[in-house]
């Protein structure tokens, strides 16, 4: 479904340093910064996957969706997506995919999103019975109501939102490219999106890449993520997997009964966090075991749990490690 | 299926929401309609001057207050459908990023720049109608052509007048895709629009060598011809040598801006937005 091989996007970006004599001069001589944004990555993604595509503010992840999505001409290297060239942006190809940004609208401000829903109808050649019948089921499926009929300037954001996703898929697009759908949204709202897409996913079969700065989404979404830093391919696999090889450590949480001090934990792991009723321990996968027995045996226990550690965590170690190992290969 | 026939179906829609999202500005519509009135400002000037002794124009005709009267409400008239603003709406969404969702739509931008701007003309017919009846009332109307085939090339050279005007806004506002923001070379536009298109003034009053000038530039071409067709200035012939004149015209703006906007989404997808 979508082939990517060797893709480099290069932007020349003017450089000035502030103040009015350094404007005056950049009219004269200007002075240009290779930006390498994204900077030779493959990946192939079969059709009805649903991917992640993790990493930092300016990792290229917004760069690479773009050229999937026919907006940007690659540098470099070639994609194709279902079989097209995206930067031809040809009718066929158009009328497969959606791009959806979070902080892009295309909803039209002074109508209710009922318009921007026939409107794409009649662009995208939606036959009546179709969008009658797809409307209804996102209707359902978002649970919009009577929202569709209000101006979409006096929606609230998560309203908005919603209608949003509605409107990219009206034309049931074949494949979704989702860059931060759900930003800025609540948190009840954003389980709600995510629902929506996961079943949209399952129902149609739609191939669907996600970026996301909410763990939470690729977690509930992506089995499989593709982590790009710096414009370069650090990971492609499965999330479980990634997580165990960046933090092989467990989480224990106790809870306990009476308070215990940091001497009682010290021998059993790296303590994370020590309240009056909870304490939670950093373990090596392999002693868990060994460290919930001895646990048990000198604590005032009532309960325990063994979690991964959160993925906000696991992500801030991978980037900072990458970039740490990158400073001192230079 | 050919992308014309695609365009032609998706047409009736286009336009339908074009006019819903026209009537919903109301408060802009009401700025607009007082940005616009400065015919009736030029009027009251030209009539003024005009009270002493008639104006006489290089080509020996006469202007009274009659004449400014019919010639200022025929300009309010075609000026209000001549309009566009692609442009400026070009520029806004470049520097706003959404550019981005039209380009991701299987219809050429142009084209919905283009319905977006023809869909608002039943606001405008509502704001010129009253105009017609003041022109009407005010007997400005004895100047219009009786000969059935000047209104027919007026009818053309009004297509044509809005064709130049929304061309060299899209030859304009893809500027910006090139030079970040291009609303200042639109604002030198729009000042020579005003000298040389007969907005300010009737062309018949410029000096000759003036006049010369500006029968060489496109602006006269938007409202001046029109205008001059409506009030009776050019016999069936002439007509139809200044109408083949504007649709020269009208050609070397569609390559222009076809041109400027293909370089300009080149650029766009090179350096991204």
């Amino acid at each position: 479904m979508i082939e990517v091989r060797g893709l480099k996007k290069h932007y020349r970006v003017h450089r000035r340093a502030p103040g009015l004599a350094a404007a005056v001069k950049s009219l004269f001589r200007r002075q240009y910064d290779l930006v390498k944004a994204v900077d030779g990555i493959d990946f192939h993604i079969k059709p009805g996957e649903r991917v992640g595509f993790l990493g930092p503010n300016g990792a290229g992840k917004t760069t690479t969706l773009k050229v999937l999505a026919g907006l940007l001409y690659p540098s470099e290297g070639e994609v194709r997506v279902d079989g097209h060239l995206p930067q031809k942006r040809e009718v066929g190809f158009l009328k497969k995919i959606m791009l959806v940004m979070g902080q892009k609208q295309q909803l039209l401000w002074d109508l209710p999103p009922s318009e921007t829903f026939e409107l794409n109808r009649a662009i995208y050649e939606v036959p009546r019975a179709d969008f009658t019948r797809r409307l209804a089921e996102l209707t359902e499926l978002l649970q919009l109501g009577d929202v569709v009929s209000k101006p979409t300037r006096q929606l609230s954001l998560g309203e908005r939102m919603k209608c949003e996703l509605a409107a990219a898929l009206v034309h049931g697009p074949k494949v979704l490219f989702l860059d931060e759908p759900t930003i800025g949204l609540d948190v009840s709202m954003q389980v709600a999106m995510r629902e929506f897409i996961r079943r949209y996913n399952e129902q149609t079969g739609a191939t669907l890449i996600l970026t996301s700065h909410y763990m939470d989404d690729v977690a509930a979404l992506c089995p499989r993520v593709i982590v790009i830093d710096k414009g370069r391919l650090s990971y492609d696999g499965a999330l479980a997997e990634l997580v165990h090889r960046v933090r092989p450590e467990k989480r224990v949480v106790f809870r306990l009964s009476a308070p215990v001090t940091l001497e009682q934990l010290a021998p059993l792991g790296k303590v994370v966090r020590l309240d009056a009723g909870e304490v939670v321990l950093q373990v090596s996968s392999d002693s868990v075991n060994t460290t919930v027995s001895r646990a048990l045996s000198t604590l005032p226990i009532v309960d325990l749990t063994v979690e991964n550690p959160p993925l906000e965590e696991v992500m801030s170690e991978l980037f900072g490690k990458t970039r740490a190992e990158r400073e001192a290969a230079a | 299926m050919s992308s014309v026939g695609r365009v032609a179906r998706a047409l009736p829609t286009m336009m339908r929401v074009g006019i819903s999202e026209a009537i919903a500005y109301r408060a802009e519509m009401l700025v607009w309609v007082l940005a616009t009135t400065m015919p009736f400002i030029m009027l009251v000037m030209w009539t003024a001057v005009a009270q002493g002794a008639p104006v006489v124009g290089h080509s020996g005709r006469e202007y009274g207050g009659g004449a400014f009267t019919a010639y200022f409400l025929s300009v309010f008239i075609v000026r209000q459908l001549v309009s566009s603003w692609a442009g400026w709406e070009m520029n806004w969404e470049v520097k706003q990023g959404t550019l981005a969702m039209r380009l991701l739509r299987p219809i050429h931008p142009i084209i919905s720049y283009a319905v977006a701007n023809l869909a608002a003309l039943p606001m405008r017919l509502v704001v010129t109608a009253p105009v017609l009846v003041i022109m009407v009332a005010v007997g400005a109307t004895h100047q219009l052509p009786t000969d059935w085939r000047v209104w027919g090339l007026w009818a053309l050279s009004m297509l044509g007048g809005w064709a130049i005007t929304f061309l060299a806004n899209i030859a304009m506002g893809s500027l910006s895709l090139l030079m970040e923001s291009s609303t200042k070379v639109m604002d030198v536009w729009l000042a020579c629009f005003f000298v040389f298109s007969g907005y300010l003034f009737p062309m018949d009053l410029f000096p000759p060598g003036l006049r010369a000038v500006a029968n060489w530039l496109p602006f006269r071409f938007q409202i001046g011809l029109p205008v001059e067709l409506m009030t009776g200035t050019h016999d069936v012939s002439a007509a139809l040598v200044l109408v083949a004149q504007q649709w020269a015209w009208v050609a070397a703006f569609l390559v222009l801006a076809l041109s400027v906007w293909n370089a300009g989404v080149k650029r766009f997808q090179a350096f991204g937005g």
